[in-house]
């Protein structure tokens, strides 16, 4: 064993005598508002401890969150991405849903405007399975009264007629088709021809004769003639006019949005209809009509 | 505790000295009593530290630090404990441990039989000893206390002068070698 010399014995002895005297003095001395010696000094010495303490356990808490950490981070990353899709998809639901409302409320407006009108409104389910025939398939059959050769429209105007008939769907030719069409006539001129398709967006005027004046802009309406379609529904804007032989090749554009249907009304009758001024040449909510022209001439009044 | 030897330290050697049983524990209570019974009579007696001479006289006799400072602690102790409430537990035990082992290590290595190193030891201790308490005062106690001042020198004048007289009848307390 490592022997103490006396001198550091009695050096150490002194420190700790003085040190417990010191203590008793602390324990007995109360300051101003500082409370007992021995609870200052307490304090003061552990303070500082606490202290270093608590900045030691902030660095490495820091640390840890901001890197040890991030896998966390990454993993929420994930789960909110994903959330965020998933979000994406409801909201696109909800804004179709919302369109759809729209058109809906299109479609019961005019239905309500035309509330003498015996008709029915279908919800188109399929369309033509190739691009030989334009034709679209609704929801409503002869359970419902639907009859081939019934006029088919939208709010927007004429779309085409029922061919096929089923229990509880019909297919309708959409005008568009080659052999598709209705009994047509410019606006101004109540000149008459039929419009037909040739398998394209745009409808053909047939028969105008040369000599007859057709203008770009002008407005088509059916004619009646068809025994299909009531007079006076639109049917589309003239949009090129070019001389033939013997008659003029006029292109339409059809006022309905034959490319993307969802909603279209049945007509169970041929009685005239009575479409607001603006159909066919205005736009509708969520649609747009690109040629359509403000000084097309509105369309007439049917009579009844 | 009944023999007397000398410490030999390098050329010099220094006796230690020993007492009559009891002696150093009577005078401690003399002193004490005194200390605490007579400045009630004699208020001017109050200059006087006897325990801080019985501290500084067996300290510089005994010359062993270890048997001084807890004999300083002692008679510190017995001092703060009849001084009243206002004198907190360990203020002179402090200011006379620090006294006890000063005397007891500056004994072993000097003669301290000289009445002129007595007069110069017991007024240096007597300032040390005020030092420590006022120090103790102002930093622990935060109590405000000059540091030195004229009274001070006086009382340790008088204490020192006290003090050759007085360890001069101590030292016929002493054993014989």
């Amino acid at each position: 064993m490592v022997s103490i010399p006396s001198r550091h014995k009695s050096l150490a002895l002194l420190t700790g005598v003085l040190l417990v005297q010191i203590l008793l003095l602390a324990v007995q001395i109360k300051r101003d508002s500082h409370g007992r010696l021995i609870r200052v000094w307490a304090i003061g010495a552990v303070s500082p401890v606490e202290r270093g303490g608590n900045w030691g356990l902030g660095k490495i808490r820091g640390i840890w969150n901001h890197y040890f950490a991030l896998q966390s981070t990454q993993r929420e990353n994930e789960d909110l991405r994903t959330e965020n899709d998933s979000l994406k998809l409801a909201l696109a639901g909800l804004q179709g849903k919302a369109a759809e409302a729209d058109r809906l409320a299109e479609l019961l407006k005019f239905r309500k405007s035309q509330d003498k009108i015996p008709m029915i409104s279908a919800r188109v389910i399929g369309a033509s399975a190739g691009t030989a025939s334009r034709a679209i398939e609704i929801d409503r059959g002869e359970r419902d009264g639907i009859r081939r050769n019934f006029a088919v429209i939208t709010p927007d105007g004429a779309v085409g007629k029922v061919i096929e008939t089923f229990r509880d769907t019909a297919q309708v030719l959409l005008l568009t088709d080659k052999e598709g069409g209705a009994g047509a006539m410019i606006l101004g001129t109540r000149t008459q021809s039929p419009v037909g398709g040739n398998g394209e967006p745009y409808l053909v005027m047939k028969y105008v004769p040369n000599d007859d004046a057709v203008n770009v802009g002008e407005r088509v309406v059916t004619s009646g003639m068809d025994k299909i379609f009531p007079r006076d529904i639109p049917v589309g804007t003239v949009t090129e006019v070019r001389a033939g032989n013997p008659f003029k090749q006029i292109r339409v554009k059809p006022a309905a949005h034959l490319d993307r249907l969802e909603e279209v009304i049945v007509l169970l009758t041929q009685q005239p209809l009575e479409f607001s001024k603006d159909a066919g040449s205005q736009e509708t909510p969520g649609t747009r009509t690109p040629n359509s022209s403000a000084a097309n001439p509105p369309a007439a009044a049917v009579k009844p | 505790m009944n023999d007397t030897f000398e410490l030999r330290g390098g050329e010099s050697h220094i006796e230690v000295h020993k007492f009559y049983p009891g002696a150093i524990l009577g005078i401690t209570i003399l002193a004490l009593i005194f200390q605490a019974a007579v400045p009630v009579y004699i208020q001017r007696m109050e200059i006087l530290d006897l325990p801080l001479l019985v501290t500084i006289y067996f300290g510089l006799s005994r010359r062993n630090p270890s048997t001084g400072l807890l004999l300083g602690m002692v008679i510190g102790l017995l001092q703060d404990s009849l001084s009243g409430p206002t004198v907190p537990l360990g203020l002179y035990g402090i200011a006379k441990t620090v006294i006890g082992y000063l005397a007891s290590s500056i004994g072993s290595r000097l003669d301290t039989e000289h009445p002129a190193a007595r007069f110069a030891l017991v007024m240096a201790f007597f300032v040390v000893h005020q030092a420590v308490i006022v120090l103790i005062r102002r930093v622990l106690l935060a109590q405000p206390e000059p540091w030195v001042n004229w009274a001070l020198l006086i009382a340790a004048a008088i204490n020192a002068v006290v003090g050759v007289f007085l360890f001069v009848v101590f030292d016929r307390l002493r054993r014989n070698s």
